[in-house]
């Protein structure tokens, strides 16, 4: 598969410190591509190996079947909008916006036409005359997004395009960047540390832990096949519990779990009876009930709950101690909620809800 | 508790006072219509007009000018390059050594620099033929080399709190390190460069010791007048010139003042403004 972007073994080290190894992605072209993971596991490092401000250490990067090593940064048809944004302070916006073209061969008239055509895709277009300073910060981002775009990238490199908003902003600017990215076609790689905003924005994502790519895939297989783990804690919430293979059959597995005081049944993976694994459960996954259910259960006390509206999230201690979270959706309002502090309740689960990893 | 106020305050007017009485005293007796310099006669503003009337007074204020704007400006453009290489350029060899080369004049004796500019010309004319005089050329450059320390200094500390991705941002956008250079790093920094040339431009209108060392037959500086001239006593009309002088500097550093009070003015109001815009 001749894929746009392909990154082959690449690794960074600064010094004795690896920054970056042995990633090996691909991505197609069109695709809105995240970086995922926590601060300082190596995004940034990866982002601006893309971009050509630093040289692999090991592996090599391919854009469009053309192998980057020794390309120049100004040579490489590769945008980035900066962390910072890193607007030129002593131009106006439209200057901002107008200055990669000055490298493209287009008549004057072609270069305002284009700088026309950006302002109005990010609706800047009243403060156009503006310096940095006298616009605001979502305003700003804005900016740097239209001048990365002006001179038509193939690739647009985004580290954290989002993370200097407010909540509600960021949520607004999200929806706008995937439809300025779905009218213009550019490839995104997308740097996040918010899991929420990978979710939303991405076709795919690739969650990174100490320089390693840890899985890739859809938000979907992301979040409910995690590979690993630490994949299973950086996306949502999750409950591990410690447990043992039984027996394996067509389509199932039983565990023995010590915490639930005997055994549930999952969907079938790959492990021999007698390894030891986890089972990890996402809080909305789990039923709370008064009576106990067929199939998986567990009895437990509601020790902790905490009302935020739409939902309720209930901290339940098991019998040997541990400690659950569940979700549970209020359908009716001022119905009374499923369970009060105290009660005694039954937590359970379906086999395909459960999520079985090793070790 | 209160004493503690009481005690600064006196130590701080007692230094204001230190510094600023002899300034004033001076002031007062360039009116005194009496020719000695420590005994009042009665108010007089003859010795303004004796100053204007004086060439010698005149030549030296345009000959301290002249090699204030030129060693200055070759000191701007050269100290401006050499701290952009030491922030930028950080991996040529022999950095180190070169940004403690570029800091060791500030602390060095102004006698050992003059000293040594004086020799070196003297080598140099022996060697070459060059300088064959002393005067405006060599007292030009030796401010040159020691007032261009001072911009590197400056330069420096603006480039290093510059956020260096603005430059990746061009460079990324498909220019040159030249070309950004040009483009974006000397326009950032250029409020640091001005304040840089007019450091090296006062550093060299008042400078008395390397001046005296590297100066010929013939080029008098002010500084260098004013030096000579109390050395056979302090005249009325030396104080009337040094008023003149302490008049023209406050008043530039008032006036840039108040340009800079209200460039940072204006642009804290449209921060603001575009923060109420935001909505
Ligand atoms: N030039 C450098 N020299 C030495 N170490 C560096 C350099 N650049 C980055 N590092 C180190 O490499 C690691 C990865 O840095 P990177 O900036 O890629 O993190 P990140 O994932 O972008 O984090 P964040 O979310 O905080 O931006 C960090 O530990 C950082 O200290
Ligand atoms: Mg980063």
């Amino acid at each position: 598969m001749a894929d746009f972007l392909q990154i082959q073994g690449v690794s960074k080290s600064f010094g004795p410190f690896q920054a970056v190894r042995d990633v090996t992605l691909s991505v197609a072209q069109g695709e809105i591509f995240s970086l995922l993971g926590g601060s300082g596991c190596g995004k940034t490092t990866l982002l601006r190996m893309l971009a050509g401000f630093e040289d692999p250490t090991a592996g090599r990067i391919f854009l469009d079947g053309r192998d980057m090593a020794g390309v120049p940064p100004w040579a490489r048809p590769v945008h980035m909008m900066f962390q910072s944004y890193a607007l030129f302070p002593h131009m106006t916006v439209e200057a901002n916006i107008s200055y990669g073209l000055k490298h493209d061969a287009l008549t004057p008239a072609q270069r305002r036409d284009r700088v026309r055509e950006m302002l109005d895709l990010v609706q800047l277009t009243p403060t156009a005359t503006r310096k940095p300073h006298q616009i605001s910060g979502g305003q700003r981002q804005r900016v740097a997004l239209a001048r990365a775009l002006a001179r038509q990238p193939k690739l647009l490199l985004l580290d954290e395009p989002l993370a200097a908003l407010d909540k509600k902003l960021r949520e607004h600017t999200q929806f706008e960047l995937m439809s300025i990215q779905a009218r213009t076609g550019v490839t995104f790689i997308v740097v996040t540390h918010d899991q929420e905003e990978a979710m939303t924005l991405s076709d795919r994502i690739a969650v990174m832990d100490r320089g390693q790519v840890q899985q890739v895939g859809s938000p979907t297989e992301i979040y409910e096949y995690p590979v690993n783990r630490f994949v299973a804690s950086f996306i949502g919430a999750i409950t591990s519990f410690d447990a043992e293979v039984v027996a394996r059959d067509a389509g199932f597995l039983t565990l023995h779990v010590p915490d639930f005081g005997g055994q549930v049944t999952t969907r079938e993976a790959d492990f021999a009876p007698g390894t030891r694994v986890t089972l990890a459960l996402r809080p909305e996954k789990l039923v709370i009930s008064k009576d106990r259910p067929p199939g998986n259960a567990v009895q437990g006390v509601v020790k902790d709950l905490a009302y935020f509206g739409k939902d309720s999230l209930y901290r339940i201690t098991l019998a040997s101690g541990a400690l659950v979270q569940a979700h549970a959706v209020n359908q009716a309002r001022g119905a009374a909620m499923v369970a009060d502090w105290d009660d005694q309740v039954w937590l359970s689960f379906q086999p395909s809800a459960a999520i079985v990893l090793g070790g | 508790m209160t004493r503690r106020p009481t005690f600064l305050l006196s130590v701080l007017a007692f230094g204001f006072a230190f510094f600023y009485v002899p300034i004033l005293s001076m002031m007062v007796y360039s009116f005194n219509a009496s020719r000695l310099a420590t005994v009042w006669g009665g108010f007089s503003t003859k010795w303004y007009g004796a100053l204007m009337s004086n060439s010698q007074v005149g030549e030296a204020l345009l000959l301290s000018l002249k090699i204030a704007l030129v060693s200055s400006t070759l000191a701007t453009i050269l100290g401006t390059l050499a701290g952009i290489a030491l922030v930028r350029f950080t991996k040529f060899r022999g950095r180190t050594l070169f940004s403690g080369l570029v800091t060791a004049p500030l602390i060095m004796p102004e006698v050992i620099t003059g000293v040594s500019a004086l020799i070196f010309f003297l080598l140099l004319a022996g060697w070459i033929g060059w300088p064959a005089q002393r005067g405006f050329t060599t007292i030009t450059l030796a401010h040159v080399t020691f007032s261009m320390v001072f911009v590197t200094t400056i330069v420096q500390a603006r480039l290093l709190q510059s956020d260096r991705a603005i430059e990746e941002a061009a460079m990324d956008l498909g220019t040159r390190p030249w070309g950004v250079l040009w483009d974006i790093t000397l326009p950032v920094i250029s409020p640091a460069i001005l304040s840089g040339w007019l450091l090296a431009f006062t550093i060299s209108l008042d400078d008395v010791v390397i001046t005296s060392f590297t100066t010929g037959p013939g080029s008098t500086t002010l500084p260098l007048l004013i030096w000579s001239k109390v050395k056979l006593g302090v005249t009325p009309d030396i104080n009337a010139l040094a008023t003149l002088m302490v008049l023209a500097v406050g008043l530039g550093v008032a006036v840039a003042g108040v340009v800079m009070n209200r460039a940072e003015a204006r642009r804290l109001a449209d921060e603001r403004l575009a923060y109420r815009a935001q909505g």
